[in-house]
This record gives structure tokens, C-alpha cells and sequence, in this order.
């Protein structure tokens, strides 16, 4: 596999249409593009680390191969080649940091309003952007305080109704663990029972910050977890669509691991959008919804797209009677999971993402979609615009926030209000 | 998601068979390994520029005897009126570029190389370049735009074979200085979506060109803004200004790549690019879904009509392998056209007729590939474009023509389906 990934070179005929869509490349110099750093250059790296650090300026968003005509792997092969240069260099503290989201959260989660309020005092910032180099003005998250694993536990949902398993991820964890509930609604609601496995990072940031070892170990513990499900038949579920998009295929593809277990976890996977449309296609998906008379602007993910499935979110917000949804076509938000937060990259990272606030901005809607959580927060700093998973417009068309109001529901979600 | 027909292709024969069959209703889905050709190809659209080594002044004149000369040419299977529709159709699909020219006439544009091209439709930035009528032209480059070269075109066309006398010049204009590095065509068109360097390159050119000089500058006057910064343009200078192509990439053709994809997407079409299409499953001569390769591994989409728009050899489309055997990559299709294994496939001249470069799909009047006893190979398959064998489009000049041609009757001919017997062969 590690061979065919870089031996797609080969077919790269200098087309440089990749270069033409790179987002990274059309606002810095610093970063020359993916072809030439991926199959130009990686033909003089041999097995040695590249001699040119400028692959490090590659956010990893993936668009390069989506769109070759040629079916080069060229954020593939840009991926590695920026793990080989910190293989060799030594990944810096900050990107160990920072790539470990699970350490972070479980850190912060206990002290969560001083960790708040520490993420969001500019002093504090200050400090951190000098001695660590995050980005004083990168978007952060704030701690929920309670992670939707222990919520999850304490959750009895129906007994005896065909299973489904969460894979809910690092950000519905610990900072976002209200979507985490409404995702779980949403699936009862259509009648499943939801098993939320104990469940670790899939090991993403760790890859894109160049730690292979580390990522292979994190995403091998993650698929332990998951393997007895999906051996047992049941369809694994997620909303974060750059962690599915890591047991899908980067595992594999990246990090080259070759092992049984993740070639049945990686079969079984499903984006929660994707998984909720085929139950519509086979006709099993609820339609009782209620009008959400809006308009909302919507932006798959680049790593969304990585997972070539189209745009269900879009599909199913169609069945919501009265809600427009704006399909924003703009290709990177500029954060890349862990890209932007750094210091010397926050800038490009805006840079990158300035057409899209623009685009979101200019509908004129207090409200935009998207399915990846460090997107939102990227859409919300970039513009002010309240950002929120298609799962939240289905929770309220489906009615599950007024049934939850009501009690019926969790009364954690009693809170939740979808503003538009 | 359930589709009513599957688009194998993103370039331009596959989004314009997507764009009319949306357009009337159906739910489409195109799926494509990456963007099409039109990254890499100017936009005009070239419907006849050559027969044989004549110059052809009326594309609708001469296809007649193209298509007579050569009666497998993909043109066989449009009749005339419907290629004068489909040019019609797609000028009004293309109206934010402002597509001009017609089927009768074809101008003549300078490449980037500064040979004079004929094409049927140009967008109007372009269209300016037009050298039939000779008079005096001057070409702008920018200093350090590496795929873009102002003396080249203007010495070569001094020397083209024109039907009037031109007389061209031509300077640099250094572009005021930026962060960004290396000079592409996709990040001076970004430039001017995002800056205001109309006043810049307005106010450099002024003073520089005279009262009867046309003035040509590289095909990168944005790309979202291209067509309002031409436009803008010239009602400064109160001269003639055209875009002229540079080497690829094709800020032209992202435009219109963007401007067909919008439209799709506007209609409720779905895109999906970066998955590769491997085959059919099919049943009683028909196919009732098409197999996707994408991040977890193959999917079916059930359909009930397909268009095969997935390119020639250089787009993947048609493969040779390293025995010599060549395929259709998608459905396994019959090919036509290839040299007997005996037979030279390639001539020894790059620009010679190459034997194999004719070889493609054969099809019936409806766009169906057909097998070797003519009959379709599935009743519901339909090709369009550059995998449709019979044509030499490099040297006919006839790609891009024949892309939107037979994207659009492969879409009709979903629309009005023509009932025949399919080839037992396949069954």
C-alpha cells in the first residue's frame, strides 16, 4: 500500500490543476504547492527526510487529490513527507501539545471555568502564543465541563431496538457534548439503540503534526474498541468527519497500517449525514418534520469531501419542510484541524478562510452549517456567525428540542436552542 | 441517495450532459476521479477549425463534409440542428461569461504560442483577439508570470498566414509587488478578485498604447471578477481589450468549469470528485447501478440512465497498458479504431496521424456504445466527448465542440429514450 501511495507519482503529468485548487499556495509563498512539493520532489527524497521544510506549510486539507484528474495521492504522499522531516527534526512541544486533544481534554475538563477562562483572557494568550506558539488569536473551544462520555453512561436508551455505535470523537468529548446528545436523539428518534463504546483519539492531529508512531497508536487502541462491534455487524456512526475520514482510509493510507481489524471497523464506518440518508434510500428514515422556516449557508469540510459521499447533510436538511439551505462552495475554512492555531500558520489560516467568511457573511444569516466541529469554530471566529452540525437543524426539525423542553427527552438538552 | 442518472466525467461533455439533464428535472450525480479538461483547455469552444490542412471559415458549412469524409466522426451521431441547439443552449448556460459567435462563422483567436486558432464560441473577454480583420495588435505580459510570453505571440503571429495584414508589438508591465511568491495564472487572477489592480494596470497601459492598438493581455483578469474587470477595462482605456489564453492552467476554464459546476449545484445536482467509477451492474442489457470506489470502498448507485463522459488517453478515460492492450477504463466497453496487434499503433512523428489516437467508443445514433455487430452494449448507456472514437480533435480542432455536441445529445437522448435490441454478446 505505502508503495502505491508513492508510486502514484508517476502519474502525475504536470497538469498542475493541483496547484491551481492548493488553498494554501494561492495566499503564501511559503508554501509552493502540492505538486511541487509532493511528485516533484518527492522523486529526490529517497528514504531520507526532504531537505526542503516547506511541506510543513501543506495544511493536510486533502484537495489536491480530490481534484487530480490523474488519481495522484498527493496529500498522501505530502503527509508522509512532512512526518519523515519531523521524524528526523523532532516534533516540537507545541505540536505534541496541541495533537494530543484527549491529554487536553482530560486536563482541562475538571477545572473547565479556569481553563475557560484562561483560553479566552487575552493576557493569558499573550503568554502562551510567546512561550508555546499557539496563535494568541486562534480559535479555541470552551471545556463543557462534563464530557458526553459520562453523560453517555448515565443514558438508558431502548432496550431491544437494532443497535448503531457512536464514534463521537475527541471535540463532542469534552467541548461539544450537547451535539453528542442530539446525535444520540436523533438516531432513537429513527428507532436505534446507541452504544457508546469507551473511546480514545483516533490519532488524526497526531498525523498531521508528523508523530506517526504516536497516531498508529492511538488509532490502533480506538479500533480495539470498536472491532468487537464491528465484527458483531454493526454500523459505526460518527460526526466528526476528519476522525471517520482517519478510520476509513488515512489510517490505512497514511500511516500504513495493514491489519485486519481496521479493514473491519474502516468497512463499517459511516459519517452520521451518510448513514441517515441510506436509512432514507431503504425508506426507513423518519420525515416527521416540523418547518424551520431559515436560511442557512452550508460548508462541507474538506475532509468531508475526502470521503466522496457527495453531500448528505444537504439531501436530508432537503426533507425539512420551509429550511433553505445555501450550498457555499469554497473549498478550505483554513484551520485544518490543528494548522492554524500555530503561530506562524494563523495568518494563512485566515488568509485562506477569508473567502469563505466572506461567502457566509454576505447571506446575511446568523447562522451557518457544517459538519466538522474545528470548522465551526474557525466559521464562528472568522465571521461571527453561530456555526453548528446539520444534526442540530435535524434535532429541531424532528422537534426533539421541544420534546426535550418538555422532559421527555434528556433533560441535558432542555438548554439547547438553535437560534435563526 | 438515489439518482436518475449518473454522470462518469466532470469535464466539459459530462457537465453539460449533467447540466441539461438537471435542467430538466432530473436528480444527477457526477462523479470523477478529479476536474476535467477544462482546467487545462482555453474555453473557447472549437467546433471545426480544420479539414484537412484547410483552414475552415464556417464550422456549419463544413462539418457536412467532415462527417461525410469520415463517418465514424462523433459528429455522425449530432444532426445538424441539434449542434446549432446545443451551442445555443450552452451561450445562455454560460450567460455570466457572455459567450459570442456562432456555428457559421469561426474567428480567429492567437494562442499562447501566437498561432491564430479557430474556434465557433469565445467568451467576449476573448473575443477581442479576433485577427480576421487584421490592424495594429499589442500584447502585455506581466514580468515574472512564467506561462505567459507577449514577444512570443507577437513575433509569431507577424509570421501567421492571415486573411488581412496585422502588425504586432509587444511590452512587460512589472505587476506592483505582492507577498505572495511564485507569479501563477491562479494567483494573479486571485489578485484581481481580491485587490484593486484594475487601476494599476488601466493607468500602466494608458499611455503606453496607442488610439488603434488592440490590446492583449494574459487570460488571468480574475476569476470570480474576470469578465467585469475585462469590461471595466476597456471602458477605461476606451480600447479594444482581450484575454489571451496562457499555458495551462486555464483561468478561462475554471471559469467556465465554475460557471457550469454553480449551475449544477443550483439545481440540486451533486458533484463528487476525487472517486473513481469501476463498473456496472447491470441486468437484461441495462444497467442498474454504477459501482463507486470512494473512502470506505466500492458503492452502487442505482440508476436508470448513465452518461460515460470520462475522457480520452490523457484523462484517464481510455487506458494502454504496458502489453499494448488498450480498454475502455469504466465498463469494459468495445473499443473502435484500434490498429490491428500487427500494425504500428504509434507513427514516428509526434504530429503525424497516430493510428491509435483515433481509437474510442463506437456508438448508434442515440450515443449508445455499441459492439462490434452494432448494436448497443447497454440500452441505458449513453457516451459523449473525448471518449468517443473517430476524431482527432488537436488537428480538426473540434474538442471542445465535440464535448458540448454530444454532452448535450447524450443528454436528450436519456430524455427520449430509443427502445432497440441490445447485443446478445453482453447478456
Amino acid at each position: 500500500m505505502n508503495d502505491l501511495i508513492r508510486d502514484s507519482l508517476d502519474h502525475c503529468v504536470k497538469c498542475t490543476i493541483c496547484e491551481t485548487y492548493c488553498p494554501v499556495s494561492q495566499v503564501t509563498p511559503l508554501f509552493p504547492g502540492p505538486k511541487y512539493v509532493g511528485p516533484q520532489a518527492e522523486r529526490y527524497r529517497g528514504a531520507g527526510p526532504s531537505a526542503d521544510s516547506s511541506v510543513d506549510y501543506c495544511s493536510g486539507c486533502g484537495i489536491c487529490t480530490q481534484v487530480c484528474p490523474q488519481d495522484v495521492k498527493i496529500a498522501e504522499i505530502n503527509s508522509r513527507a512532512r512526518a519523515k522531516l519531523w521524524e528526523k527534526r523532532g516534533v516540537p512541544l507545541r505540536n505534541q501539545m496541541i495533537a494530543r486533544p484527549t491529554v487536553i481534554g482530560r486536563l482541562g475538563t475538571p477545572v473547565a471555568p479556569l481553563a475557560n477562562w484562561a483560553l479566552h483572557n487575552r493576557a493569558v494568550r499573550g503568554l502562551v502564543q510567546s512561550v508555546v506558539g499557539i496563535h494568541r488569536d486562534a480559535p479555541m473551544p470552551s471545556f463543557a465541563g462534563r464530557t458526553f462520555q459520562s453523560r453517555a453512561r448515565r443514558h438508558h436508551g431502548p432496550a431491544g431496538a437494532p443497535a448503531v455505535v457512536y464514534f463521537h470523537g475527541c471535540g463532542t468529548n469534552y467541548y461539544e457534548p450537547l451535539v453528542g446528545e442530539m446525535v444520540v436523539a436523533v438516531l432513537e428518534h429513527n428507532g436505534f439503540r446507541v452504544i457508546v463504546p469507551p473511546q480514545d483519539c483516533c490519532g488524526l492531529p497526531l498525523q498531521s503534526n508528523g508523530n506517526f508512531p504516536a497516531a498508529r497508536t492511538y488509532v490502533r487502541r480506538l479500533v480495539d474498541r470498536l472491532v468487537p462491534h464491528a465484527r458483531a455487524g454493526l454500523p459505526i456512526v460518527s460526526n466528526s468527519t476528519s476522525c471517520g475520514l482517519m478510520l476509513k482510509r488515512e489510517a490505512h493510507e497514511i500511516l500504513g497500517i495493514e491489519d485486519a481489524d481496521l479493514k473491519v471497523v474502516s468497512e463499517s464506518m459511516y459519517d452520521l449525514c451518510e448513514f441517515l440518508l441510506r436509512l432514507h434510500d431503504r425508506g426507513e428514515l423518519r420525515t416527521d418534520f416540523t418547518s424551520l422556516p431559515m436560511t442557512v449557508p452550508y460548508h462541507a469540510p474538506c475532509q468531508q469531501r475526502g470521503h466522496g459521499i457527495g453531500k448528505p447533510a444537504l439531501d436530508l436538511l432537503a426533507l425539512v419542510p420551509d429550511l433553505h439551505m445555501i450550498d457555499l462552495d469554497v473549498d478550505c475554512c483554513g484551520i485544518a484541524g490543528t494548522y492554524g492555531l500555530k503561530k506562524e500558520k494563523y495568518e494563512i489560516s485566515m488568509a485562506v478562510g477569508d473567502r469563505l467568511f466572506k461567502d457566509i457573511t454576505a447571506t446575511g444569516s446568523d447562522l451557518a452549517a457544517c459538519d466538522s466541529e474545528t470548522c465551526r469554530w474557525q466559521i464562528t471566529h472568522g465571521t461571527g456567525v453561530k456555526s453548528v452540525h446539520p444534526v442540530e437543524l435535524l434535532y429541531r426539525a424532528y422537534g426533539l428540542d421541544r420534546r426535550a423542553r418538555a422532559g421527555s427527552v434528556s433533560p441535558e438538552l432542555q438548554t439547547v436552542r438553535v437560534s435563526g | 441517495m438515489s439518482y436518475d442518472t449518473v454522470v462518469v466525467g466532470a469535464g466539459l461533455a459530462g457537465l453539460t450532459a449533467a447540466l441539461r439533464l438537471s435542467e430538466r428535472g432530473q436528480r444527477v450525480l457526477v462523479v470523477a476521479r478529479g476536474v476535467g479538461a477544462t482546467h487545462l483547455a482555453p474555453a473557447t469552444v472549437d467546433v471545426l477549425g480544420y479539414l484537412g490542412d484547410t483552414r475552415v471559415a464556417s464550422p456549419s458549412a463544413s462539418v457536412p463534409a467532415l462527417v461525410s469524409s469520415t463517418p465514424k466522426h462523433p459528429y455522425s451521431r449530432v444532426p445538424a440542428e441539434q449542434l446549432a441547439t446545443s451551442l445555443e443552449w450552452f451561450c445562455t448556460k454560460t450567460a455570466a461569461l457572455g459567450y459570442v459567435g456562432s456555428l457559421d462563422e469561426n474567428v480567429l483567436l492567437p494562442t499562447a504560442l501566437g498561432v491564430p486558432k479557430p474556434s465557433a464560441l469565445a467568451p467576449r473577454s476573448m473575443s477581442g483577439g479576433d485577427l480576421r480583420a487584421g490592424g495594429r495588435f499589442v500584447f502585455v505580459g506581466l514580468k515574472g508570470f512564467k506561462d505567459f510570453h507577449p514577444t512570443l505571440i507577437a513575433d509569431n503571429l507577424n509570421h501567421a498566414r492571415l486573411p488581412n495584414p496585422i502588425e504586432a508589438r509587444a511590452f512587460e508591465l512589472a505587476p506592483p509587488s505582492s507577498r505572495l511568491g511564485d507569479l501563477s495564472g491562479r494567483v494573479i487572477a486571485r489578485r484581481f478578485d481580491t485587490e484593486n489592480l484594475i487601476d494599476w494596470l488601466a493607468g500602466a497601459l494608458e499611455h503606453r498604447v496607442d488610439p488603434d492598438e488592440r490590446i492583449g493581455v494574459p487570460a488571468v483578469l480574475g476569476l470570480r471578477s474576470g469578465d467585469a474587470t475585462w469590461q471595466e477595462l476597456e471602458k477605461r482605456l476606451q480600447r479594444k481589450v482581450f484575454e489571451v489564453a496562457t499555458l495551462p492552467p486555464s483561468i478561462p476554464g475554471i471559469r467556465l468549469s465554475d460557471v457550469l459546476s454553480s449551475a449544477l449545484r443550483d439545481g440540486g445536482a451533486r458533484i463528487v470528485l476525487g472517486v473513481r467509477a469501476v463498473g456496472a451492474r447491470a441486468k437484461g442489457g441495462r444497467v442498474e447501478a454504477v459501482e463507486v470506489v470512494n473512502a470506505t470502498g466500492t458503492v452502487s448507485y442505482p440508476v436508470s440512465s448513465v452518461v460515460l463522459a470520462s475522457g480520452g488517453f490523457a484523462s484517464g478515460g481510455l487506458e494502454l497498458d504496458s502489453f499494448g492492450v488498450t480498454r475502455e477504463a469504466v465498463f469494459r466497453l468495445p473499443l473502435t479504431g484500434l490498429p490491428d496487434t500487427d500494425r504500428v499503433r504509434f507513427a514516428p512523428h509526434y504530429f503525424d496521424a497516430q493510428p491509435l489516437a483515433t481509437a474510442g467508443v463506437a456508438t448508434d445514433d442515440h450515443l449508445r456504445p455499441v459492439d462490434s455487430s452494432g448494436s448497443p452494449v447497454y440500452e441505458n448507456l449513453h457516451a459523449a466527448g473525448a471518449i468517443l472514437g473517430g476524431a482527432t480533435p488537436w488537428k480538426e480542432k473540434s474538442g471542445t465542440g465535440i464535448s458540448v455536441a454530444t454532452g448535450y445529445a447524450a443528454a436528450e437522448a436519456v430524455l427520449t429514450p430509443a427502445p432497440t435490441p441490445v447485443s446478445e454478446a453482453v447478456r
